[in-house]
């Protein structure tokens, strides 16, 4: 039995989904006396109205590409990564790690080894989980959520032990060189003559996501270790006969996730801030488990996602800031977004699924006349 | 006469946009015996679904003895005289016989009066039917056999007259299935009506009185069991003729391939499941291995097929085989010439959500031909995939379709496409055509000879004895971990391999 067509299910249903979710929020709106066709125009002028509410609308979606390929790149081995926050806060050390060693010159010299730098924490990060999940079989979610918290206190640890310059009050790494500064938009669109983006944090990175997403697909759908992953994910036992190897398999594939939402860092922590701050992820690593869920695990469907969740967290900034409407309410419309659209995901999908079945039926009595 | 004690009436029931029983007419007669043959997906189970009130039939009507009854649920079916005797049983292990047979059927909300009840009954029962069983045991520790005789009871215990057994010896040795068509005749004497499905025509011709044959959702023929032969029958299956055995020339055996010595395995909970087995498979002969699931033929699968760690020596083409270690694994096994079809096809040997083109290169994935440096060649793949399609008749040829959306002998197909088509020196296949409609067993066994004639070796597992009896060149009986010795098919027959195969040897039973 053939499912629904190909855009039906990567397409209706997430936009179902939303409007569900957009149905809700209204509700919710209207219950604290406030218009809710009035919010949704402070959200969509504040994220998108303008290149500076772009900017701040690419800079939050380059975050959730990073940790929403972060968490895909698991979920096709079926490990359900929800360390990407740790893994993050990790890539934020290295970053900073890198940028502080060196007096450098140029940032096309710096990015490389930042690169590196927040991957390579990021990895390390996931690197234990993975160990204890592939040889000793501690499960993968507890784990990961664990070295989470271990990061948060390890990064406070060490912003406020060694990292933190001699007489400063707030709790943050020196800030980096001039040379680690890392093209913003802003910067690019003057190369080209535009004046745009001003004063806004998006950068780069934003290439480098995009660069991650092809990478990501190309490795999971173009290479014979992205089939051993997907396969893998798909039958464990069917893995075996192929001999492939588990732990391998589990090992390799956390040390991509990790990485992945280590570079999340390169935006955040290089791009933006250019110190390491506390909390520099904000959640990031979290939202991308909502990402993956809603694009599908698909690259291209985190891109979306993605550019969606940063829409949300722009727009949610803004109606905050122009209305009534307080801040926790912001989370519970994106909270509603990712209830519908990751973990109600059935709850729309089956019945679209039943009516294509059903019209199909009908198609299918229609052309075939009765015996 | 009487009432048929089952008429069902006109069922059809629709899966989405399959038609699983189409219009179905049936009458059963009281204190008979009523086969229902058809291959996997004719729509039995179905119907027996429907009959127990599991599944509600878009149209039709069903009548019990004489009476229109409506079987909205399982609860319906049995104070309606129905029993179920499941293919899988539905026991808890770690109860007792006597707490299983209460279960769903206690009085009260004290155990101990239903219990005290239960086991006056159960003695009764076992008095009238000879269905001896000790109350207090286990079920854990029962076999299997004895297992299914705790099912009868529960359906028993609950008065049902009307027995239901869906494929009730797929897992019995054949002494056990004896066993089970004498008490199935007792139940017959007393009065008791039974509606027998099974796959498997010897048993059709043994017991029933009257057998319906389905094919494809319908109802295709009622007929006195007296008044047919297998040969219609499996025709009547099948919608054509078939050749019920295996048409091959003598084999030519050359130098040994694989030298087995000494092989123990242990599993992990540690416990011994092959215990020190030695045997060897020529070049140009097929060496079926037969015996009851779960004697240690499947482990010993496994670990020629690099997937379990094993002690002893095993030697393929005079090169001994590294059975634990690094290169221990599926992949270096291929390298080695020896290629797999497992037992459980949907489980290992497919991904079910992948296409069929994937599973076509599914452990060979790393091969030179199916790759583009560092990059898997697709589209090669593809075209790999369509050309094996044809040459295996799988049906539909789409390699862009869902292994899970073949039947089981398509699926079946491709796995020995991709596995046969490697020319292997050593073929190793489990259970080739369990879940395989009978037209695709033909064209399967036909593929095994072949690739025997081109001079390779074949081990071959099956606890179907038809199949190690018709396919062998060589017959060895595996029980509880042991070889209990080996026969020429033409030496040999389903009685003596029967008594092997529970672990009886000849001289102990003389």
């Amino acid at each position: 039995m053939d499912k629904m067509p190909r855009w039906a299910d990567v397409l209706l249903v997430p936009v179902i989904s939303l409007l569900l979710a957009a149905i809700l929020s209204a509700m919710v709106i209207l219950g604290i006396g406030e218009n809710p066709l009035e919010a949704l125009g402070y959200m969509v002028e504040g994220a998108l109205g303008s290149s500076n509410g772009w900017s701040y609308t690419l800079y939050y979606a380059t975050n959730f590409i990073f940790t929403g390929l972060a968490v895909a790149i698991a979920f096709h081995a079926s490990l359900f990564n929800i360390g990407g926050e740790g893994q993050a806060t990790l890539g934020g050390l290295g970053v900073a790690l890198v940028c502080l060693a060196l007096p450098w010159p140029h940032w096309t010299l710096a990015l490389p080894a930042a690169i590196v730098g927040g991957a390579a924490f990021g990895a390390a990060w996931a690197l234990i989980p993975a160990y204890l999940q592939a040889k000793r079989g501690s499960h993968i979610v507890i784990t990961t959520i664990m070295f989470n918290y271990i990061a948060f206190a390890l990064i406070i640890y060490l912003l406020n032990n060694g990292l933190k310059p001699v007489g400063q009050m707030e709790s943050s790494s020196a800030r980096f060189p001039d040379g680690a500064h890392l093209p913003t938009l802003e910067d690019m669109a003057a190369l080209i003559g535009i004046e745009a983006f001003q004063r806004a944090p998006a950068n780069i990175s934003l290439f480098l996501a995009l660069l991650a997403a092809y990478g990501v697909w190309v490795l999971l759908w173009r290479t014979p270790l992205g089939f051993e992953i997907r396969a893998f994910g798909k039958s464990e036992p069917a893995g075996r006969y192929a001999g492939i190897s588990p732990t391998k398999i589990i090992m390799i594939t956390m040390l991509i996730s990790g990485g992945l939402a280590g570079l999340m860092a390169v935006n955040t922590v290089m791009g933006e801030a250019e110190r390491l701050v506390n909390n520099s992820v904000q959640n990031a690593g979290f939202i991308g488990i909502a990402v993956a869920l809603m694009g599908r695990s698909h690259p291209l469907g985190i891109l979306i996602a993605g550019l969606l969740f940063g829409f949300l967290v722009q727009g949610g900034a803004e109606l905050a800031f122009w209305t009534s409407i307080p801040t926790e309410l912001i989370i519970v419309i994106q909270a509603l977004v990712i209830l519908f659209t990751g973990a109600l995901d059935n709850m729309v999908r089956m019945p679209v699924e039943a009516l294509f079945n059903r019209r199909r039926l009908a198609q299918s009595a229609a052309r075939t006349p009765a015996e | 006469m009487s009432a048929p004690a089952i008429e069902l009436k006109g069922i059809s029931k629709a899966f989405g946009p399959v038609q699983a029983n189409k219009d179905i007419s049936i009458s059963v007669q009281p204190g008979t015996i009523h086969g229902i043959i058809g291959e996997n997906g004719a729509g039995k189970s179905t119907l027996m679904s429907i009959l127990y009130g599991f599944y509600k039939a878009d149209a039709g009507e069903i009548f019990i003895r004489g009476e229109k009854t409506a079987i909205p649920d399982s609860q319906a079916a049995i104070s309606a005289g129905i029993g179920m005797v499941f293919q899988h049983f539905k026991l808890v292990e770690n109860f007792t016989v006597l707490e299983n047979i209460i279960l769903g059927a206690e009085d009260g909300g004290l155990l101990k009066p239903s219990l005290a009840k239960a086991r006056k009954l159960l003695k009764e029962l076992a008095d009238d039917y000879g269905l001896n069983v000790d109350p207090d045991a286990l079920v854990e520790t029962l076999s299997v056999g004895y297992q299914q005789r705790i099912e009868i009871l529960k359906a028993l215990y609950r008065q049902a007259d009307i027995l239901i057994l869906d494929e009730p010896t797929g897992v019995l040795t054949p002494a056990e299935a004896d066993q089970l068509f004498r008490i199935l005749g007792r139940l017959r004497e007393e009065g008791k009506t039974i509606i027998l499905i099974t796959h498997k025509l010897r048993e059709i011709m043994d017991i029933t009185d009257t057998v319906s044959v389905m094919r494809r959702g319908e109802m295709t023929a009622t007929v006195k069991t007296s008044e047919t032969s297998p040969t219609e029958l499996a025709e009547l299956m099948v919608g054509r003729k078939v050749l019920l055995r295996v048409d091959k020339k003598p084999a030519t055996p050359g130098a040994p391939v694989l030298k087995v010595e000494n092989l123990r395995i242990v599993d992990t909970k540690g416990v011994e499941r092959v215990k020190g087995i030695s045997f060897e498979v020529r070049a140009g002969e097929i060496l079926g291995l037969a015996g009851v699931a779960g004697n240690g033929q499947s482990e010993l699968l496994e670990v020629l097929g690099g997937y379990r760690p094993a002690t002893g020596q095993v030697v393929m083409d005079n090169e001994e085989i590294d059975l634990t270690g690094a290169k221990s694994d599926g992949q270096s096994r291929r390298a080695r010439g020896i290629a797999h079809v497992p037992e459980d096809r949907q489980r290992e040997g497919l991904i079910m959500d992948f296409m069929a083109w994937e599973n076509t290169a599914f452990g060979y994935h790393k091969d030179a031909r199916y790759t583009k440096g560092v990059f898997a060649d697709n589209a090669g793949i593809r075209g790999d995939t369509a050309s094996k399609m044809a040459r295996f008749d799988v049906r539909p040829p789409n390699p862009k379709l869902a292994a899970k959306n073949f039947s089981g002998g398509n699926q079946q197909k491709i796995v020995l496409a991709r596995e046969i088509e490697r020319n292997p020196n050593l073929l190793l296949i489990g259970q080739p055509t369990r879940g395989v409609d009978i037209g695709a067993i033909e064209f399967i066994h036909q593929q095994i000879v072949a690739l025997r004639d081109q001079g390779k070796a074949i081990l071959l597992v099956s606890v179907e004895l038809d199949e190690i009896l018709s396919l062998s060149d060589r017959i060895a009986v595996m029980f509880d971990g042991h070889l209990m010795g080996e026969r020429l098919p033409s030496e040999t027959d389903e009685k003596e391999l029967g008594l092997l195969m529970a672990g009886v040897t000849p001289e102990a039973a003389e």
